[in-house]
């Protein structure tokens, strides 16, 4: 079996992914498995999937060449894909578009999110008030603290958002929370999964929907670099901007793929976010991944600067890439990913989210390693105006 | 025959039905878990359901998650879970004991060492919310070669074309959730129920207890009426949870011998 064939009819990546959801969100899971595989093969859906992504998104984004960046960083050419020109700013329109777009081919009328910093959130209130749906958004009680410019946004959007104040209050207490409304509302309600990971038929739909990033790199970078690149970097928190523009690369034996998670304050303290690196396979969220978990199988609280990478789990499709040894994933710490924040707003002109800083802030290791003909690809998923306040907090500013 | 089908036979010859109580194990402490089984037992109910706590319960409401969280707290995991079972099994050898919770902690200690350690330890069944029959290939069959019955839910959202997939490889009984929703959730409309059971008994000849909307004498009497066996979680964690923990086992205690009435008004 080819790696691009995953996965199989019952959602499985090798030992990863699966059903592993309460006997309640079966059917609603088996509707949504059959009416995605009509739409995905239905000229008419997929035609206005796409008109969406180029009259209302603004695709597709541009491939830069960050030439002051690659001189500051001495080695390889960085390519940044623009995923953080994107309407709303960041990769998550892409997936939103397209499960609105089922949502609406289901006939169901309200549409539940979660989210963590609040990006999923905001993309996902923008295509219920574009497609005229209720939307109610879950959100950590921590995390709408830290968040507020994004819950206003939400709010303004007409969504309601909901405080999850279980658990550790962050985005994996709100994905349980979305869960439960949906097991509660399911005839209603269609739920818009945020990342490529979830039970089946998620991190299939999610990765469907997102791979439109790297087949535009495809057509992109020969026109112009004259070549693919020699490595792809992107950030992995679940993992759908990540799987979105590797997947399109899985044939091309020379390219690299390199996923990012969030060290945190460095593997070794254990405050981190970095399952791939640090976590050991279970069962979490619907599906079968690597997971940051204690030896009594439960889930730990993880630690990152940026709030969209702090998830405990990935999708599973990275899991097996990993195994497989089709993708390297590395860890990257909150500082210096920082760091890499700083340089892209003074090098280049462009404020990009602390998830994406994580990915330039490898590609600021690996360049200097290679020849400067030689290319790294990185997805630039989101922009970072959403981060300043932590940013200037870090800095031991107030804005 | 397994502890759980001998449980049913024996009822069945009363012309009762069964009362099945659920507690998460740890709450409200360490120590309280092994007399709250006995007090369980002197107040009449059939089979018990000890919660295995996890930290991310998807499938349950407020009342059970704060249940887990509490005894997390205490630090209370799967082996110790299984330290609680041996425990009880030392002075009651005849009421079944069934394992609810979620895939990972049994994952994390692995399939045939899970089954092999809660063998030992006097484990009846095993019910993990989150491993539907589509994905417990191979699990369900470790669990009875192991003398563990594995118990599966079906729901109001379960098409009659699954059913048959479910009972399949179920064993003990079937656990019919009630409601669309998480646990502890509002009203139960019995004809509807009733309904929904005589599908699924076409189907299936394991007994089939009915949970979740079950909250008083009334309510478990209706349920009786139409079920083989009353399931009850979130009322007494309720119970636990307000209790002081000095009252913790005689307020459960008056609780569920109010539940016992009722279940067995039924059968009159």
């Amino acid at each position: 079996m080819k790696l691009t064939d995953l996965p199989d009819s019952r959602g499985h990546f090798g030992p990863y992914g699966g059903i592993f959801v309460a006997e309640t969100l079966m059917a609603a899971l088996d509707e949504l498995r059959v009416e995605y595989d009509r739409a995905r093969n239905d000229p008419a859906f997929l035609a206005e999937f796409e008109y969406e992504l180029k009259h209302y998104v603004g695709r597709p984004s541009p491939v830069y060449h960050a030439r002051r960046l690659s001189e500051a960083y001495g080695g390889a050419q960085i390519y940044l894909k623009r995923e953080d020109l994107n309407h709303t700013g960041a990769h998550k329109i892409n997936n939103t578009i397209g499960q609105a777009l089922l949502a609406r081919r289901m006939g169901k009328k309200r549409v539940i999110a979660e989210t963590g910093a609040g990006q999923h959130g905001v993309a996902s209130a923008t295509v219920a008030a574009r497609y005229g749906m209720e939307c109610v958004v879950y959100m950590g009680a921590e995390d709408v603290a830290r968040q507020s410019p994004n819950v206003f946004r939400m709010k303004l959007l007409g969504a309601t958002v909901v405080p999850v104040a279980s658990g550790s209050r962050t985005l994996k207490d709100a994905l349980n929370e979305a869960m439960r409304d949906w097991v509660t509302n399911i005839e209603s309600t269609f739920y818009i999964l945020g990342t490529a990971a979830g039970p089946h038929p998620y991190p299939m739909l999610v990765r469907d929907f997102q791979c439109v990033i790297g087949r535009e790199c495809v057509v992109q970078m020969p026109e112009l670099a004259g070549r693919q690149p020699d490595a792809v970097i992107a950030c992995v928190g679940g993992g759908s901007n990540a799987i979105g523009i590797f997947h399109p690369y899985i044939p091309f034996e020379g390219v690299r793929l390199i996923g990012v998670e969030a060290g945190g304050s460095g593997l070794a303290s254990g405050k981190h976010a970095a399952p791939l690196n640090a976590g050991t396979p279970g069962v979490l969220h619907g599906f079968r991944s690597y997971l940051m978990q204690d030896e009594n199988g439960q889930i730990i609280e993880t630690h990152s600067v940026s709030a969209g990478l702090d998830y405990p789990g990935v999708g599973p499709e990275h899991s097996y890439l990993k195994d497989a040894g089709r993708a390297e994933y590395v860890p990257v710490n909150d500082d210096e990913a920082m760091a890499a924040f700083h340089d892209l707003c003074r090098f280049e002109g462009i404020i990009p989210a602390l998830e994406s800083s994580h990915a330039v802030a490898h590609a600021k290791k690996l360049a200097p390693t290679m020849k400067k003909d030689q290319i790294i690809l990185v997805n630039l998923s989101g922009r970072g105006d959403k981060d300043i306040n932590t940013v200037a907090k870090a800095a031991g500013l107030t804005l | 025959m397994s502890r759980i089908g001998q449980t049913f036979t024996a009822l069945k010859a009363q012309n009762r039905k069964a009362l099945i109580p659920f507690i998460t194990a740890g709450d409200p402490g360490k120590g309280l878990t092994v007399p709250l089984m006995h007090a369980l037992v002197e107040a009449g109910v059939d089979i018990i359901e000890l919660g295995v706590p996890f930290s991310d319960p998807m499938a349950d409401g407020p009342v059970i998650q704060r249940a887990s969280e509490r005894a997390l707290a205490n630090k209370v995991g799967l082996k110790d879970v299984l330290a609680m079972t041996a425990e009880f099994r030392k002075t009651n050898a005849t009421t079944p004991v069934v394992l609810m919770g979620y895939a990972n902690p049994v994952e994390r200690m692995g399939y045939e060492a899970f089954a092999q350690a809660a063998q030992a330890a006097g484990v009846d069944g095993v019910l993990t919310v989150d491993i539907p029959p589509e994905e417990s290939h191979g699990v369900a069959d470790v669990f009875k070669a192991h003398g563990i019955d594995p118990i599966f839910l079906l729901s109001p959202t379960t098409p009659e074309s699954r059913v048959e997939q479910v009972t399949a490889v179920a064993g003990g009984f079937i656990y019919y959730v009630s409601l669309k929703g998480v646990t502890g959730s509002a009203s139960l409309d019995t004809e509807e129920v009733a309904r929904k059971l005589a599908m699924v008994r076409a189907h299936c000849s394991l007994p089939v207890g009915v949970g979740f909307g079950i909250r008083d004498a009334a309510t478990a009497e209706a349920v009786a009426r139409i079920a083989d066996a009353v399931v009850v979680g979130s009322r007494i964690v309720h119970e636990i949870e307000t209790a002081p923990e000095n009252e913790v086992i005689s307020r459960v205690k008056h609780l569920v011998q109010d539940l016992r009435r009722g279940v067995d008004a039924a059968s009159k």
